[in-house]
């Protein structure tokens, strides 16, 4: 009796730990619990946020009101706004390309998988904390270092990286190209080094903690959504991240060392460069097959947050459990396969092109079924509308405007004409920016009682919704039409352009629209670190969910259980089972204590439940009697 | 003293909001109704997605409505009509399922709000609904992409035999445009040959460059295939003609190609557009630098008739400019000779 014996182990170790106190610095700073661990990628996650918002904001102004007089912000730019008050088109593209990477790696990647992954594994699978508490905090901090050397960047005379996020060399590796290809881009190399190796270890860590250290009963079959989707998370994460890694440092030695990978046949400022037999091409498949299953990489945690939501304010189960998981599974596979789309007219080989067109569009397959599985289940449902589940229906609505605009994007004859478009700036917005924010805000307003003992304030979610949701929808919708019309992206103005010089009204309306969601978000900020100190109460279970991490107590120690941790045994969505007298049945209630709502098949697992559970008592009678 | 102003109006609408707030959090805690599964903010909610679903669709259809002779570019190719329609089909598609699906996503909200009389029914799966819903999608885009893939081969086809040939090379911050000459062949070219006087970096040693020229306008015949060559000298740039329906990177080290046929002249579409100063424009979409929002080239699509005449006008790179041909080997400079005596 293994696992009898393990969990004995624990709660001795569990022991030891009391007579230990924390001083601030184990606790706060280099902790290795994983619930601190999650707080602090939380707390960085929305530092970031914040900066990669404003970013955005500063490059709506100068899209929206062109002929703006932005002298204003000089004492925050410095000489990136000039003499009449322009900001300097240089630094638009590093704006750009800061806002993306921050959003997408810090804020979407860190921000969402690093809290949620390192929150909830743990407290849903039944488990004292990580596999490696010390790599745990160890991520963190690389994480935090990499942030501080890309916060670092943005400062620098020359500027930030500025060749888009994607980096495309020769843009990338040349510094007589741009001025951010110089130390700008250095620093966002190392910065990305550490990124990926914090991405590892904790991938690494959240992949073993889920297979080896499940409570008794949980099996996979158990798993609440939420684990499943980050468990996938880590393996795409896993699998991907160190092809980023390889490009990165090819670039580095084209950059510092004259290689050749990704440079060929270049006359620049006055020179023909010796290189030769490089291809950008290259980079861009390499770059690729991490940038795509990226965008799963933020968007699955999100999903599995939505799911866990969703059912709980049914007060349902969630339609298809096992079709949502292979449906994971079928994104999880795909992912590593649809990279291509981003480059029909890379001047790749067409026939590719026709290759990734098929394999883009399968992938479209899981993500229907997902939409109706959502829909279904809130088919009827008794729903509560809490700002979390507010958020998750939210979640679906952007997930089904951006998935479909994919659908276009995807089939590579009408992408020539979107390709690099704002129809593209519209789509992933949607489908990957938004969505995954709302993911994470979700998140945010269900599991905070968990983390702080207290409630956000309810009203206040409500109303940071409606701003949020309202406004997400009034800035990338417009977009469409002007990506239909054929705007290309990362343009600092269009009035060169006699086919783009319209739409004035339509860019300042986004901007607006823009500034007033950015607003909007200060009120989750109050909201947050008001209820984390002013706000009411929580009880033990407030959404009365079925999930494990609710049986914990309401602020859970170093341990997360103070006793034996609870053995599993029914799947996490037994809401509003015929037969029985609450609508809900948390997952540690065996099925013999409620006869009276068993299915028929249920009934019969009873029986082996009991002997499991009779031989489980003996077991743990004799360890008590050895002990003493 | 404005500033100082617009301070204490913030100040004084931050504080009223504040206020609210924690009256409105009292009154809550006095009635109780914060004990509540669902309080009545529940129904105000799921009213609420009812006039997002009702106001956000009409805002939609009106704009798109009103908007379409703006946002939908007129179409100056061949195969551009069939990747319009490709687009305009799929938006049908897209667009019945993208309303379905919200209808249903907030109009669930409103009708199973939250009653505690009522319990959900529990529903955890039906697999024929599952396996439909599978099945269906999947045949609808495989119809989506066989679509897409017979025009994707049609139009990246090799350029048929009789095609005009003419290269784009971007560079920070523009384009520069050859034509291959009477003799139809682009001479050779090598990005060390680059100097001030030869931008292109053209090979004149090679026969085949000797009546290359070059124009400060794309002029391209109506009706007839014409193919881009595109290349790069410093970074990725993009060639994009937005009218033609027609995209393709420029590569620094790999010459890309795109072919197509113009349908409309230029003043053809200064007719249909009303616009006497209508003009087609290549511009740039791939990320490049600095000027990266200011690469612009000018289309002409002409009559066919017309376009012979002009092709037949110019003067090639060593007319223009006789020191090209100083330093050539004695075979090819014959030719330059030849040609630079027709002048």
């Amino acid at each position: 009796m293994s696992t009898a014996s393990v969990a004995n182990h624990d709660a001795a170790h569990d022991h030891h730990d009391h007579e230990h106190h924390d001083n601030f610095v184990t606790k706060y700073i280099f902790s290795q619990d994983h619930k601190m661990i999650a707080k602090q990628y939380l707390v960085t996650g929305m530092f970031w946020a914040l900066i990669g918002g404003f970013l955005s904001i500063l490059f709506r102004l100068q899209l929206g009101f062109p002929e703006m007089d932005m002298s204003f912000l000089r004492p925050l730019l410095g000489g990136w706004i000039d003499e009449a008050g322009k900001l300097d088109p240089t630094f638009y593209l590093a704006l750009v390309t800061m806002h993306g990477t921050i959003m997408v790696f810090f804020v979407l990647t860190a921000g969402l998988s690093g809290t949620f992954s390192n929150f909830l594994i743990p407290l849903q699978i039944g488990a004292r904390d990580m596999a490696s508490g010390f790599m745990n905090m160890l991520s963190y901090w690389l994480f935090f270092l990499s942030g501080v050397i890309m916060f670092i960047s943005l400062f620098l005379k020359t500027g930030p990286a500025a060749g888009g996020w994607v980096v495309y060399p020769p843009l990338s590796a040349l510094e007589q190209a741009i001025p951010g290809s110089g130390l700008g881009m250095t620093l966002w190399l190392v910065a990305m080094t550490f990124f990926i190796a914090s991405s590892l270890m904790g991938g690494i860590n959240y992949i073993t903690t889920v297979i080896n250290l499940r409570t008794k009963g949980m099996s996979f079959s158990k798993l609440p959504l939420t684990i499943w989707a980050f468990f996938l998370t880590a393996v795409i994460g896993l699998l991907s991240f160190p092809v980023l890694f390889a490009a990165a440092l090819l670039l580095v030695f084209d950059r510092s060392f004259g290689t050749s990978f990704y440079l060929s046949d270049i006359y620049i400022g006055g020179e023909a460069l010796p290189n030769t037999g490089g291809s950008p091409v290259l980079y861009q498949h390499l770059f690729w097959f991490l940038g795509h299953p990226e965008v799963y990489i933020v968007l699955l945690p999100a999903l599995g947050i939505t799911s866990e939501v969703i059912a709980t304010n049914s007060r349902k189960p969630i339609f298809g459990y096992k079709a949502m998981i292979i449906s994971l599974l079928g994104i999880t596979v795909l992912s590593f396969v649809v990279w291509a789309h981003h480059m029909f007219v890379s001047g790749m080989n067409p026939f590719l092109g026709s290759i990734f067109m098929f394999l883009t569009l399968i992938i479209a397959v899981p993500s229907a079924v997902k939409v109706f599985n959502y829909l279904t289940t809130l088919w009827r449902g008794n729903l509560i509308f809490t700002p979390a589940m507010l958020f998750s229906i939210g979640l679906v609505s952007f997930f089904i405007s951006g998935g479909l605009t994919g659908i276009f994007l995807g089939n590579s004859a009408i992408d020539i004409q979107l390709h690099d478009t704002y129809f593209v700036v519209a789509h992933f917005h949607l489908v990957m920016g938004s969505a995954s924010f709302f993911g994470m805000i979700a998140g945010v307003y269900h599991w905070f009682p968990k983390m702080f003992g207290r409630m956000m304030d309810a009203k206040l979610g409500y109303v940071h919704f409606w701003l949020t949701f309202v406004g997400v929808y009034m800035v990338f919708f417009p977009m469409h039409y002007i990506g239909i019309a054929g705007f290309p992206r990362r343009y600092y103005s269009w009035t060169n352009f006699e086919f783009a010089n319209m739409y004035t009204d339509l860019n300042m309306f986004v901007s607006v629209a823009a500034i007033i969601t950015f607003s909007a978000q200060f009120i989750f900020l109050f909201n947050f670190f008001y209820s984390m100190y002013k706000g009411r109460k929580a009880t033990e279970n407030p959404w009365r969910s079925n999930t494990l991490e609710w049986t914990t107590p309401i602020e859970p120690g170093h341990g997360n259980w103070p006793g034996e941790i609870p053995a599993v045994y029914r799947w996490p969505y037994d809401y509003s089972k015929p037969g029985a007298e609450e609508d809900f049945i948390p997952q540690t209630v065996p099925l013999s204590a409620t006869p009276e709502s068993n299915l028929p098949h249920e009934q019969e697992l009873v029986k082996v439940e009991l002997e499991i559970m009779k031989e489980e008592e003996e077991v743990l009678v004799s360890n008590e009697t050895s002990h003493s | 003293m404005y500033g100082f102003l617009i301070g204490v109006g913030v100040l004084l609408i931050l504080s009223i909001i504040w206020m609210v707030y924690r009256i409105q959090t009292l009154v809550s805690v006095v009635k109780g109704s914060d004990k509540k599964i669902a309080s009545g903010s529940n129904k105000i909610n799921a009213i609420l997605f009812i006039v997002f679903l009702v106001a956000g669709g009409a805002l939609m259809f009106w704009y798109s409505i009103k908007e379409f002779d703006n946002y939908q570019l007129p179409i100056a190719s061949e195969h551009g009509v069939i990747t319009d329609s490709l687009f305009w089909w799929s938006m049908a598609i897209t667009g019945i399922v993208f309303l379905i699906t919200h209808v249903l996503l907030f109009i669930f909200p409103y009708k199973y709000q939250y009653s505690e009389k009522r319990k959900a029914s529990f529903y955890p799966d039906n697999n024929k609904l599952e396996i439909i819903w599978t099945i269906v999608p999947a045949i609808v885009l495989a119809g989506l992409v066989i679509s897409g893939w017979v025009a994707w081969s049609d139009i990246t086809a090799p350029a048929p035999e009789n095609a005009h040939t003419v290269e784009i090379m971007g560079y920070q911050f523009a384009w520069e445009v050859r034509y291959p000459g009477k003799d139809q062949v682009l001479g050779d070219y090598d990005y060390r040959l680059i100097t001030a006087t030869n931008s292109h970096g053209i090979d004149f040693t090679d026969k085949n460059s000797i009546d290359d020229f070059s124009s400060p306008v794309v002029v391209i015949p109506k009706g007839e295939p014409v193919l881009f060559k595109i290349r790069a000298r410093d970074v990725l740039h993009s060639v994009f003609a937005p009218h033609m329906r027609l995209k393709m990177d420029a590569v620094p080290g790999m010459p890309t190609r795109f072919w197509f046929v113009p349908t409309k002249t230029t003043a053809e579409m200064r007719e249909e557009t009303g616009n006497p100063d209508f003009e087609y424009e290549i511009a740039c979409t791939e990320i490049c630098g600095k000027g990266h929002f200011s690469m612009k080239k000018i289309i002409q699509v002409v009559e066919p008739a017309e376009y012979q005449k002009w092709f037949a006008e110019q003067k090639s790179f060593i007319q223009n400019n006789p020191a090209l041909a100083a330093d050539l080997p004695a075979e090819t400079k014959e030719l330059a000779e030849i040609q630079l005596s027709e002048k």
